[in-house]
């Protein structure tokens, strides 16, 4: 077996927000640079702005409160590149009242191939490996993206709901309608 | 694409999503296998973080809470070691946060309720920067173990929790470091989950005497290993954006 393999995972556990949320943790960054991945725009920006509210349901339905949720997308041309605008990147923690998480982010823009998607990264206590899962939009032909047509009739768990002003989506981690977790 | 630029994820080497002892998992665990996919730009590329970024005591825990003048309490240790992917080639520049209990097993977090003291010089958050040749370290002190609802008598191994990113999303990991010798590794449901006791011991961290510093503070050394990365396929890939 290679030494060289990769480290297992353990769960990110209930108290992840120390270290990747800690304004969440209730925990002043005295002595610390500012939190990471809170804030995706600056200033004014090109593309259209837009909410996207997460919420992850457990098993019976009820939200979970302790997960930590980042999420990976394109900007509005489609591209990766960060601007001075806009980060790709964004990272929120469910509130721990109401278990949701908001982000204030722009409407992707297509890739090559693929319809406008939000890749969304899930870790948390319960979690031993993190979930990847994409976000599609119900306003765009999503008919010929490759992992809509993998998902196949659990297709419909990727994509969001209309919310203005944004968009409103669930991930369930089990149950009829569990949501559709990748490993790419 | 025919090939994956990231070399698979050995499913069978993480810990399943459902693990009997482990409670937490039971509610929470997907009941579908992952559907695989092939790799995409999406999976390819994430976030870039610069030292510019951090603060100058973000990779010190015994000072970055603490009241000018005092430092937190417990024993002080050194953490290092390289960040590397599966081909054995540092993975340099990249973020890695830590967050831990303080030295008597409390979290500085409001919904930590344990009743060991919290320490008013310690937070318990750091992060870095892998270096050119994937090195990395922190101070920090030593944390304790500490009980945890799930049916039974639960103790946690003493452990510092990571989370590390990667040249792409695909890479992104959470994991947690144990200390070499500590008798609940044995004990603990979550580090049991990890099917393979070879993989256990990729998370031992091991005493290292000879970056311990004489009359100051001891080191442990904890490499951390990243989805291998197909350099050819991957800068092609790269330059093809
Ligand atoms: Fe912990």
């Amino acid at each position: 077996m290679s030494d060289f393999k990769e480290s297992p995972s353990q769960t990110a556990g209930p108290y992840v927000h120390i270290g990747c949320a800690p304004q969440t943790a209730g925990l002043e960054q005295r002595g610390m640079g500012a939190p990471f991945g809170h804030k995706m725009i600056a200033g004014v920006t090109p593309g259209h702005e837009m909410t996207l509210d997460i919420t992850v349901l457990d098993g019976e339905g009820a939200p979970v409160k302790d997960a930590l949720i980042e999420i990976w997308q394109a900007g509005p041309e489609g591209s990766y590149a960060p601007t001075a605008q806009f980060s790709n990147w964004g990272r929120q923690a469910a509130d721990l009242t109401t278990g949701q998480a908001r982000f204030q982010t722009l409407k992707p823009g297509a890739l090559k191939g693929q319809a406008p998607h939000v890749l969304v990264w899930i870790a948390a206590r319960g979690i031993n490996l993190a979930l990847t899962s994409r976000i599609y939009f119900p306003d765009e032909n999503n008919a010929s993206d490759p992992f809509m047509i993998a998902a196949g009739d659990r297709a419909e768990t990727l994509v969001a709901a209309k919310a203005e002003p944004g968009y409103t989506h669930v991930i369930r981690l089990q149950g009829p309608k569990e949501t559709v977790f990748f490993d790419v | 694409m025919t090939k994956n630029p990231f070399s698979p994820r050995d499913l069978q080497w993480h810990p399943p999503a459902l693990h009997h002892d482990y409670r937490s998992t039971h509610l929470r665990a997907p009941q579908h296998k992952l559907l695989h996919m092939p790799q995409t730009e999406t999976e390819l590329t994430g976030p870039t973080f610069g030292q510019n970024d951090l603060g100058p005591l973000d990779d010190d825990l015994i000072l970055n809470y603490a009241t000018d003048g005092q430092m937190a309490q417990g024993p002080r240790i050194i953490v290092h070691g390289k960040l590397l992917d599966e081909n054995g080639r540092a993975v340099a520049g990249k973020l890695i946060e830590v967050w831990q209990a303080n030295a008597s097993g409390r979290y500085r977090h409001v919904n930590d309720g344990y009743l060991a003291p919290l320490d008013d010089n310690f937070g318990g958050c750091g992060r870095c920067l892998s270096g050119a040749d994937g090195s990395y370290s922190f101070r920090t002190i030593l944390p304790g173990p500490y009980p945890w609802p799930n049916g039974g008598n639960d103790w946690r191994p003493a452990h510092i929790h990571f989370s590390v990113f990667g040249d792409g999303f695909a890479q992104r990991l959470i994991t947690q470091m144990y200390f070499e010798g500590d008798p609940h590794i044995k004990l603990c449901p979550i580090v049991q989950s990890i099917p393979d006791e070879t993989a256990i011991d990729r998370l031992v961290a091991r005493l290292d005497m000879d970056k311990t510093i004489p009359m100051d503070i001891r080191a442990y050394r904890f490499d951390i290993v990243l989805r291998g990365r197909n350099a050819t396929l991957f800068e092609n890939q790269m330059e093809g954006r």
